[in-house]
């Protein structure tokens, strides 16, 4: 929900702090996802994530979650699925070139990066193209494979 | 002007060290002279001469011609294609890309296509979405974004391979660039998103118009401050703007193009609109030349492609330089190819 979104920019510093509490939680599970098996757990946790995401961020489930680095601003409801950054089009008053009444995902994703510590650093990290295999797919479990050095 | 190690006229030059591509326009920004390039409206045609008519309006005043893709999501010719019939009398094209209407299979299959046929420079977009042009039940396909498309061009020009990993037996040459809007919102962080783009590997940039020198001034402090004058070209967008309607229309229509008040107002106060519009373009000019950090302008006049000679002719910026095109040293063409 749009509202939501916009508070959970607001909120970026909270949000980013819980998430990394979250994360740190999820990696020391990881017996407990290996022994159930993180194929089996990623249909679950992704209904869950979707859920949890959706409401806080209207997640669109790229499955490759890059949140913590934009600010809390999802970049995939960029209508150009932006994530290096706001395109050229941005009108005046920092809403979007595609969706008028839109608040450019990119604004709102500077201004939560200014609440996040090392936010103005994780901003300015070139992001690779996205894989669209992933879409769908759990974001937390890949980051704790991720964490722990396996593959995603 | 003629390099001295050029075989013809228009033909691939060597690539000298410390140079990425074989074209003329790498050589006119690293010898440090003021740049001009200008963009070419693809014809809504399938005939060829609607393409060499529409180049060889800016003969001897431009060191290169963009091609445009799909610009403001309209359908014209393909900006390859163009590009293809350009090379072909030794014009020296930017190819425009933009991950609107391609994935990244076809994007990298064209840049090998393009730098075959003796494309030099490319120009990294993102792209206007559909909704601005005239096919808006078109799906948007935005499966790079100018960045990584920036960062996809090196890997095959630098890496020698696909996204893939797979080999490719012989790189593309050329020079990489994209666009930067210093005068669209969020303003404190455009500077940052040049940095951004110049660490994907963009090493010119074409900005969007200009019409608000402070605006630009302020951004190149900040990309000064960052690190990047001297790390990239930077050449300014320009434009002859025809009336104060126009200019309107444009600001309130054209995504990302700011045109302060003042403006507006003198161009809505001046007797022929149109000349004034090309004299603010010149002062334009002729401000932004001598900003440090500057090292070109990208002339746009769109619909107005025959202002583009006189303009560049009456601010000076080529300082009696004459740009290579066809047929503009036909004695030594032929002495070179007999030679």
């Amino acid at each position: 929900m749009y509202a939501i979104r916009q508070w959970s920019v607001r909120h970026a510093r909270g949000l980013n702090a819980f998430y990394r509490a979250f994360e740190s939680l999820l990696v020391a599970l990881h017996p407990l996802w290996r022994l159930i098996g993180y194929e089996r757990l990623d249909r679950p946790v992704a209904a869950v994530e979707r859920t949890v995401k959706g409401l806080l961020f209207d997640c669109r489930m790229c499955g490759q979650c890059i949140l913590s680095s934009t600010g809390m601003s999802c970049p995939m409801n960029c209508p150009k699925n932006l994530r290096n950054g706001p395109c050229g089009g941005v009108r005046a008053n920092g809403n979007c070139e595609v969706r008028p009444e839109m608040r450019c995902v990119w604004v709102a994703a500077v201004a939560g990066s200014e609440r996040i510590p090392g936010g103005r650093e994780a901003l300015a990290a070139v992001q690779v193209a996205v894989d669209r295999r992933l879409q769908g797919r759990s974001s937390w479990l890949r980051v704790v494979r991720q964490r722990l050095g396996g593959a995603a | 002007m003629i390099f001295e190690d050029e075989p013809v006229p228009g033909y691939p030059l060597p690539i000298l060290p410390g140079h990425t591509s074989p074209g003329r326009f790498e050589r006119v920004l690293r010898i440090g002279q003021f740049a001009v390039t200008s963009e070419l409206a693809p014809p809504d045609s399938a005939d060829p001469e609607d393409v060499y008519r529409r180049a060889r309006i800016f003969d001897g005043y431009v060191d290169a011609i963009n091609a445009t893709d799909g610009s403001g999501a309209n359908c014209h010719m393909s900006s390859l294609a163009v590009c293809a019939l350009l090379t072909r009398v030794g014009y020296a094209p930017v190819m425009q890309i933009s991950c609107r209407d391609r994935n990244r299979i076809a994007i990298q299959g064209d840049i090998l296509g393009g730098a075959a046929m003796g494309v030099c420079n490319l120009l990294c977009l993102t792209g206007d979405g559909v909704q601005a042009g005239d096919h808006p039940q078109a799906l948007p396909v935005f499966d790079l974004d100018s960045l990584t498309l920036l960062q996809t061009a090196r890997t095959l020009r630098d890496e020698h391979h696909f996204l893939s990993g797979r080999k490719i037996s012989y790189a593309p040459r050329v020079l990489l660039g994209a666009a930067e809007n210093p005068f669209a919102q969020p303003l404190e962080w455009r500077a940052q998103r040049l940095a951004k783009k110049v660490a994907a590997g963009a090493q010119f940039i074409q900005t969007q118009f200009c019409y608000d020198v402070p605006l630009l001034r302020a951004f190149l402090d900040q990309a000064e401050g960052l690190g990047l004058l001297g790390k990239v070209f930077i050449l300014v967008g320009v434009g002859p703007l025809r009336s104060a309607k126009a200019a309107e229309w444009i600001r309130t229509h054209v995504p990302g193009v700011h045109i302060p008040d003042a403006l507006i107002k003198r161009l809505a106060g001046a007797s022929d609109a149109a000349r004034e519009g090309r004299n603010v373009c010149i002062e334009l000019i002729q401000e932004i030349r001598a900003i440090k950090g500057v090292h070109g302008v990208h002339l746009m006049a769109y619909r107005q492609e025959e202002s583009v000679a006189e303009i560049i002719e009456r601010s000076g910026v080529l300082g009696g330089r004459v740009p290579w095109y066809p047929g503009r040293d036909p004695q030594t063409n032929t002495n070179r190819m007999a030679s």
